[in-house]
């Protein structure tokens, strides 16, 4: 009777045989919840990773066995071949030397661009928390306002600014655009998380005697590791993946990666090339990707500490 | 005489929230005085404003004769002690003591020796080298003591250095605190809503609410003279037992009819006529059994409740229609229904003011 009383009513399968609850609970594994949690994660893995999976072999294929129709088959003979074609001598219009040199464009336009803006986002949120001065808070929600206008109102004005600064056409006139683009956003997020931080923190760097730049540098920063490496991510993929102003301000020598790849794909001469096109592809978003991988779990983290707040 | 800290006239507002208002403090020098009251009532504003952290909208502070109004912290001869230790998570202890010292651009012997010191006299050497989210509380709290410390200044300011810290560290640290007032004698501002941080640290206490000093005195008066029926009700734990009626010179007429003599009373301004009063007595004040005899004012009661706290027991019971409660040791015996005598001294009691809840 007693026995009875004590046993656990989910014992697992052995339904005959009686055990008495102990312990951790049993966990089955094949439970309703489970199978569709599983299937639907499984299924939108595949979803998202077959493309990438049939640029990569394609890319990998000759011509002639790409004809063949098979585009989930894996290569006969891998090679190299397309990929190093579009590095280096695929046709972008006019010029035939590949992709590298809208891949140092790129790098161009990225490095300067995403340095600028997320230091200055940096001073902006810092200074927007801690050294509230008199319509500090008009100044943030008109900073914010400026991120929900779509980029094409402002296209043909910007092109006339730069124009008139003398750098419509150059890698200038994108860096700064980038920059100023990329500020709303960025500085939302620094103020944020400088917003978490405790305010006693800064009152006592102030007692202490240190002053605007000392308690950025000193105080500030060396505590900001996570709120940059997310800036950092959105930035890089954000700057690496644009199209419309590289192609509307760079001009046709500084053209970043992402145009060059469009000319490759689009280019209207000849029987289209699919494994140097995938080849292409791949390269280009070779640099989001490692991005993501390498930072996966501080952009979780940073996310989560920049998360919008107050 | 040269006040240490002497605050004129001070108001503050946030928009138009009045948060100070034409505050006047003087503190004299190597004085411990506490800031009590509730929160919202602009304790640690004023120790803010003292402290340059916050910008006043009118007045003036002096600190050791000079008036730092518009100085900066750093140029006010203060250091500041935060609930939170403010510690730089980045830095080691000995970095965090420093800090100040650094940017000030000290000559680096001095800063060793003055770190050195601190240390010493916190017995921290052994944290120099550790961060501070290797420190427990109350090593944090210490070496965020520390750090006002190496600032060799005149005015330590306090922002509820012990609220963050358990019962038992609080009280240790509380001790070592006034131990270490002892020794520098420097001017000390403490702000607390805990009355036993107060009534055992301060030289003076200064009781605030909705911006304004409600009383200013030391401790003992504090507790056995209060200003006003607030004060009274704001300190000692279990709070002090009112009773309601109106008194004449020499009576005290309760609400229910009972009365009570009041001739003993020291009456800083004699009602003239009949006047509503309340009446005050402080849990401990009220005797119980053979000890109540004596008194000029005894009574029949019916106990309500006890509990018993350990070295004493509370009581609760009725007189005159209110429920009030008395201590009493712990080795008395008593039970609920027990009808027992009771009695007080109205000179140990206290009267005010119904109207204007001014003490009579």
């Amino acid at each position: 009777m007693s026995q009875t009383t004590t046993t656990a009513g989910s014992a697992p399968a052995t339904s005959g045989n009686v055990v008495e609850a102990r312990g951790p609970r049993p966990k089955p594994f094949f439970t309703p919840r489970k199978i569709i949690i599983y299937s639907i994660l499984i299924f939108f893995s595949l979803y998202y990773l077959f493309p990438l999976y049939v640029m990569f072999v394609t890319s990998l294929k000759t011509m002639p066995e790409i004809r063949f129709g098979n585009i989930f088959a894996l290569p006969q003979a891998p090679s190299f071949d397309a990929w190093v074609k579009a590095w280096t001598s695929a046709c972008t219009g006019l010029t035939c030397q590949g992709l590298s040199p809208g891949f140092w464009n790129s790098v161009k336009i990225t490095v300067p661009s995403t340095i600028v803006s997320i230091f200055i986002a940096a001073v902006n949120g810092y200074a927007l928390i801690n050294w509230r001065f008199k319509g500090s808070e008009v100044f943030f929600a008109i900073l914010i306002f400026g991120s929900f206008i779509p980029y094409q109102v402002m296209l043909y004005p910007l092109v006339m600014i730069t124009r008139e600064l003398g750098i419509f056409g150059s890698l200038q006139a994108v860096i700064v655009i980038h920059t100023v683009f990329g500020m709303p956003i960025l500085t939302l997020l620094f103020r944020n998380y400088f917003a978490s931080l405790p305010q006693e923190l800064f009152k006592a760097a102030r007692v202490d005697g240190a002053g605007f730049w000392r308690i950025f540098f000193e105080i500030m920063l060396p505590m900001s590791l996570p709120i940059f490496v997310v800036a950092l991510i959105l930035q890089i993929t954000g700057i690496w993946n644009d199209f419309l102003f590289g192609v509307v301000f760079a001009g046709t020598q500084n053209y970043p990666m992402t145009v060059q790849l469009n000319n490759i794909v689009n280019s209207a001469q000849g029987t289209p090339e699919y494994n140097v096109n995938m080849a292409a592809t791949v390269l280009t978003g070779l640099v989001p990707l490692t991005v993501y991988f390498v930072s996966g779990k501080w952009f979780v983290r940073g996310v989560a500490a920049g998360a919008v707040k107050g | 005489m040269q006040h240490s800290v002497s605050i004129r006239d001070l108001s503050l507002n946030f928009g138009n929230v009045k948060v100070l208002e034409h505050l006047n403090l003087d503190i004299a020098q190597g004085e411990f005085i506490v800031l009590l009251g509730p929160s919202g009532c602009g304790k640690s504003t004023l120790l803010n404003c003292i402290a340059g952290l916050l910008e006043v909208s009118d007045g003036q502070i002096f600190i050791s004769g000079k008036n730092v109004t518009w100085l900066e912290p750093k140029d006010r001869g203060i250091g500041m002690v935060f609930q939170s230790y403010a510690l730089y998570p980045q830095m080691t202890v000995e970095r965090n003591l420093s800090f100040g010292l650094r940017v000030a651009g000290m000559p680096k012997d001095e800063i060793e020796r003055r770190v050195a010191r601190a240390a010493e006299i916190l017995q921290i050497q052994p944290l120099l080298g550790r961060k501070p989210a290797n420190l427990s509380g109350g090593q944090r709290q210490r070496v965020a003591i520390g750090r006002a410390l190496v600032r060799d200044v005149d005015v330590f300011l306090f922002d509820e250095p012990l609220s963050n810290l358990d019962a038992k560290l609080r009280s240790d640290l509380r001790v070592e605190i006034k131990r270490l007032h002892q020794r520098l004698k420097n001017t000390m501002i403490y702000v607390t809503h805990d009355q036993i941080e107060a009534l055992t640290l301060a030289d003076r206490i200064a009781i605030m609410k909705n911006g304004v000093i409600q009383q200013l005195a030391d401790p003992h008066t504090i507790y056995n003279k209060p200003t006003n029926l607030y004060v009274a009700g704001f300190i000692g734990s279990p709070s002090m037992n009112f009773i309601h009626g109106s008194v004449d010179t020499g009576t005290f007429t309760a609400a229910d009819g009972t009365k009570i003599p009041v001739g003993a009373y020291d009456f800083s301004t004699s009602p003239a006529g009949s006047l509503k009063a309340v009446l005050g007595v402080r849990p401990e004040h009220i005797l119980l059994g053979d000890a109540a005899q004596g008194m000029p004012f005894k009574t029949q009661a019916e106990i309500e409740i006890v509990e018993p706290m350990g070295s004493e027991t509370l009581a609760w019971t009725k007189v005159a229609g209110t429920p009030v409660t008395f201590r009493c040791s712990s080795d008395i015996p008593l039970a609920v229904g027990d009808t027992v005598t009771i009695g007080f001294d109205i000179a140990r009691g206290s009267l005010f003011n119904a109207e204007t809840e001014n003490r009579l």
